[in-house]
């Protein structure tokens, strides 16, 4: 037991809140992900992650916890692409890019700037790529609430979502709103990542977002299959993450550790990569493949 | 100075070409990822004493191979964001094995345009002459195969060989514009002057020479005001992208609202 | 036509500076499978989105049992054209069918038997059963088709809108959804309003012709409406309804040809 758990891993503090925290996250994530990938909004859930970073630079550079950055600024431009709200996917796309390029445009002017005041090169590589380990333990009731708040949100959503992602023209015929349901569920993927932004990075939560929804979906049929495999999913990636990650302390290069994100990513990407082996009925191409509408109308 | 401006001349030239296409394939997010995957090469490669450049040119060409590879059997966006946060992780992995990165790090991320040296410009000269080489050559069926796949295919031209096609020159142009403007705010420069363009403009030729010019007048004054406030161009580069895209949204709101009726 | 279930009176819909719909006026009444034929662009799915509330009229007014539509409505049931379903969505045959029931409500809810027996059923009565447990991303055209009907029918509407369902199906499931439709207007007493640019396979089938051009309608039966001076009234231009082996072309004379001359033509013409 001992040569995959280091000594002091069951009794360190920093580890329990590592797990039972991340675990929580881990699952919102998870749940608001397989939604996301059914949507075909990937796309936006990355890039409010890298819009997150630019919250989190601009917190830092107000001495604020970096959570709260991640989540004004995600929740901020969730509210501002349902605005430019756009029905054809790829015009949404680009200006979904276009509020991105923005805001790390921004992110590029807040770190700038907090070089002037001070030395934080380690703040931004916590920014960026996540501090599960260091955890302000005065945020855990307000992370814990929303990650509530944000499953809650889609799980209550959920049958709505499928409809609207069959057909959004079914769903508006029976009266669904279809326009406020994906406002509120963009809400809750703001919320989701910049959570996912405390633990494993802004620019890595696309991971833990992705991955167990994407793997989920390749593996199970049902809905509610999909949500519980995909939440499995993250929870041991998270898991194992940790454990990794506590154990590389002993690794080399000597003394530091390799990143927790760096396990987290790999596993996913692996679990996901695995489940090609899986001899099954030939899947049919992907239909986005050959989705080309008008492309040479203006935009 | 010179060569800052010769450097930000040619990546504007490249991202208009480039973002051309991009945006009229609906590779938005391509376009970020393939740029974002290569910033960890170049951690890499810094730490392993390599050229950073070598370590772009690599993780981009990884970057788009993934991409293709990885759409052929899940959705085009999942392909993408698991491909780009397998480089990223992978990045983070570099980065917090070396101590003196942080800076480095930040230029490649967000830009260093004043500090192209001579020898730094001739690569990207040369990459730029070949990946405009490229698109000129491949521009009827790439065209034909972004427009019309369908048709594409009767006609013998591969969609999927023009994608791959297409990702690997983005990971060529890539490769040498993000040490000057950055590997987040190429993506910046690629999208926001070719949505404009489109905005103005449906014929393909006069949209992407509009995205070239866009993009050349957003670099020349993103350098002009960077080098007096010492503001990273990144910054500019990202807020400018944005601004002409909406003039262009805008100007395409009252084109429609004012169109002469048709009887 | 106080016994219509549905009626559009004098609906003109303007869209983009075109008018897409001239005031149409037309009722179906309750049981009844008409036909909303006519050529691309013609304005069948301007029609349809109007009845479901998804495009708003410029003019005139959609009633339902003689009052105007209400916004939450259950008892009109659509199945969309061809829909781009992806191949890892997470939903089987008898998902996509319950959610025919109650996918527009928040919330969650807990399994019932009664409910997946309801389903089993629906599955049963279209012909899909043998596939109720595969995703429906990797079904064909035609057992798609069938599966979106069982959905739209389950919750017991009293009229079903159908886009184009034959389009991009071959001959053999072409005549399966035919009969399909056909047999289940009947036995769950549901009115019928399907829109099609080809009307030959629908003949089997159809009460009576919406035969909609340039935006407007000629209603009746069949044989009233598909006539020469008809449609051409409707079209703006000369139409010949060729009539052969039992099958009905509608087909467009070729430029240059007098409107006046044709007809007088037609009128010796041999049927």
């Amino acid at each position: 037991m001992h040569y995959i758990f280091e000594p002091g891993f069951f009794g360190s503090g920093p580890v329990h809140v590592a797990l039972a925290v991340g675990a929580v996250i881990a699952i919102t994530s998870a749940v608001v992900g397989v939604f996301t990938v059914i949507r075909g909004q990937s796309f936006a859930g990355h890039s409010l992650a890298d819009i997150a970073t630019t919250g989190g630079s601009g917190a830092f550079l107000v001495g604020v916890n970096q959570f709260w950055g991640f989540l004004a600024f995600g929740a901020g431009a969730a509210a501002f692409m349902e605005m430019i709200g756009v029905q054809r996917r790829r015009s949404r796309d680009v200006a979904t890019g276009v509020v991105l390029g923005a805001a790390l445009g921004l992110a590029a002017l807040f770190l700038y700037l907090a070089t002037q005041s001070t030395s934080t090169t380690g703040a931004s590589f916590t920014i960026l790529f996540g501090s599960i380990f260091v955890i302000t333990t005065s945020t855990i009731p307000a992370l814990i609430a929303s990650a509530v708040l944000a499953l809650a949100t889609v799980l209550v959503l959920a049958r709505v979502l499928l409809l609207s992602s069959l057909s959004s023209d079914i769903a508006a015929a029976r009266g669904v709103p279809v326009r406020a349901v994906g406002a509120a569920f963009l809400m809750a993927l703001a919320v989701s990542v910049a959570l996912s932004a405390v633990i494993i990075g802004a620019v890595l939560s696309t991971a833990l977002l992705i991955g167990p929804a994407a793997t989920a979906l390749r593996l199970a049929r049902s809905p509610v299959k999909a949500v519980i495999t995909a939440a499995g999913v993250g929870v041991l990636a998270i898991w194992l993450g940790v454990v990794l990650a506590y154990d590389s302390y002993y690794w080399p290069p000597a003394g530091r550790g390799w990143p927790v994100s760096f396990f987290v990513v790999t596993l996913i990407v692996v679990g996901y990569l695995l489940t090609f082996l899986r001899r099954r009925d030939r899947q049919p191409a992907p239909a986005d493949t050959l989705d080309r509408e008008h492309a040479c109308s203006p935009a | 100075m010179l060569n800052t401006w010769i450097a930000g001349t040619v990546v504007a030239v490249i991202a208009g070409v480039t973002g051309f296409f991009a945006v009229l394939r609906g590779s938005t997010f391509a376009a970020h990822a393939i740029p974002n995957g290569a910033f960890a090469g170049a951690a890499g490669a810094t730490l392993l004493g390599f050229n950073p450049l070598a370590g772009l040119a690599v993780f981009s060409v990884a970057g788009a191979l993934g991409i293709a590879g990885l759409s052929r059997r899940a959705r085009n966006d999942v392909a993408t964001a698991l491909t780009l946060v397998m480089m990223l992780g992978v990045g983070a992995l570099f980065v917090s094995w070396s101590t003196e990165y942080a800076q480095e790090a930040y230029s490649l991320l967000f830009g260093e345009v004043f500090g192209v040296s001579t020898d730094e410009v001739l690569p990207i000269v040369i990459l730029g002459a070949v990946s405009i080489a490229a698109i000129i050559v491949m521009f009827r069926p790439l065209l034909l195969s972004s427009a019309l796949p369908e048709v594409a295919e009767a006609r013998g031209v591969s969609a999927r060989r023009m994608e791959l096609g297409f990702l690997l020159v983005m990971a060529l142009a890539t490769s040498m514009t993000v040490p000057v403007v950055g590997a987040l705010l190429m993506f910046s420069l690629m999208i926001g002057p070719s949505a404009a363009a489109r905005s103005l403009t449906a014929r393909p030729v006069l949209a992407m020479t509009l995205a070239v010019v866009i993009a050349l007048v957003t670099v020349w004054a993103g350098i002009v005001v960077s080098y007096e406030s010492n503001w990273p161009l990144g910054f500019l580069v990202g807020v400018l992208g944005a601004a002409f895209f909406l003039a262009g949204r805008a100007y395409r709101a009252a084109a429609i609202r004012f169109r002469p009726r048709v009887a | 036509m106080s016994e219509d279930l549905l009626r559009l009176e004098n609906v003109s819909v303007r869209l983009g500076g075109r008018e897409i719909l001239k005031d149409v006026s037309f009722g179906i009444r309750p049981g009844q499978f008409t036909g909303l034929i006519g050529p691309n662009g013609a304005g069948k799915t301007t029609l349809l989105r109007v009845i479901l509330g998804l495009q708003p009229v410029t003019s005139g007014e959609v009633l339902l049992d003689g009052a105007p539509r209400p916004h939450r409505d259950s008892s009109i049931g659509y199945v969309p054209q061809k829909l781009t379903i992806e191949p890892d969505m997470p939903l089987r045959v008898r998902d996509v069918v319950s959610l025919g029931l109650d996918g527009q409500k928040f919330g969650i809810r807990l399994p019932s038997r009664a409910r997946r027996e309801r389903v089993s059923d629906m599955l049963t009565a279209v012909g899909a059963q043998g596939y109720a447990d595969a995703r429906v991303g990797e079904l064909s055209g035609g057992e798609q088709q069938r599966v979106m009907i069982a959905h739209a029918l389950i919750s017991g509407p009293r009229l079903l809108l159908l886009d184009e369902p034959l389009a991009n199906l071959d001959i053999s499931s072409e005549q399966g959804i035919v009969s399909v439709l056909g047999r289940l207007a009947r036995t769950e007493h549901v009115a019928v309003l399907l829109s099609a640019h080809d009307m030959n396979p629908l003949m089997p089938v159809m009460d009576r012709i919406v035969y909609v051009a340039a935006g407007r309608v000629a209603v009746g039966d069949t044989d009233e409406v598909v006539q020469p001076e008809v449609l051409s009234r409707l079209y703006g231009r000369h139409v010949d309804v060729i009539r052969v082996h039992g099958r009905i072309l509608v087909v467009a004379a070729p430029e240059g040809v007098d409107a006046a001359e044709a007809a007088a033509e037609d009128a010796g013409v041999i049927r």
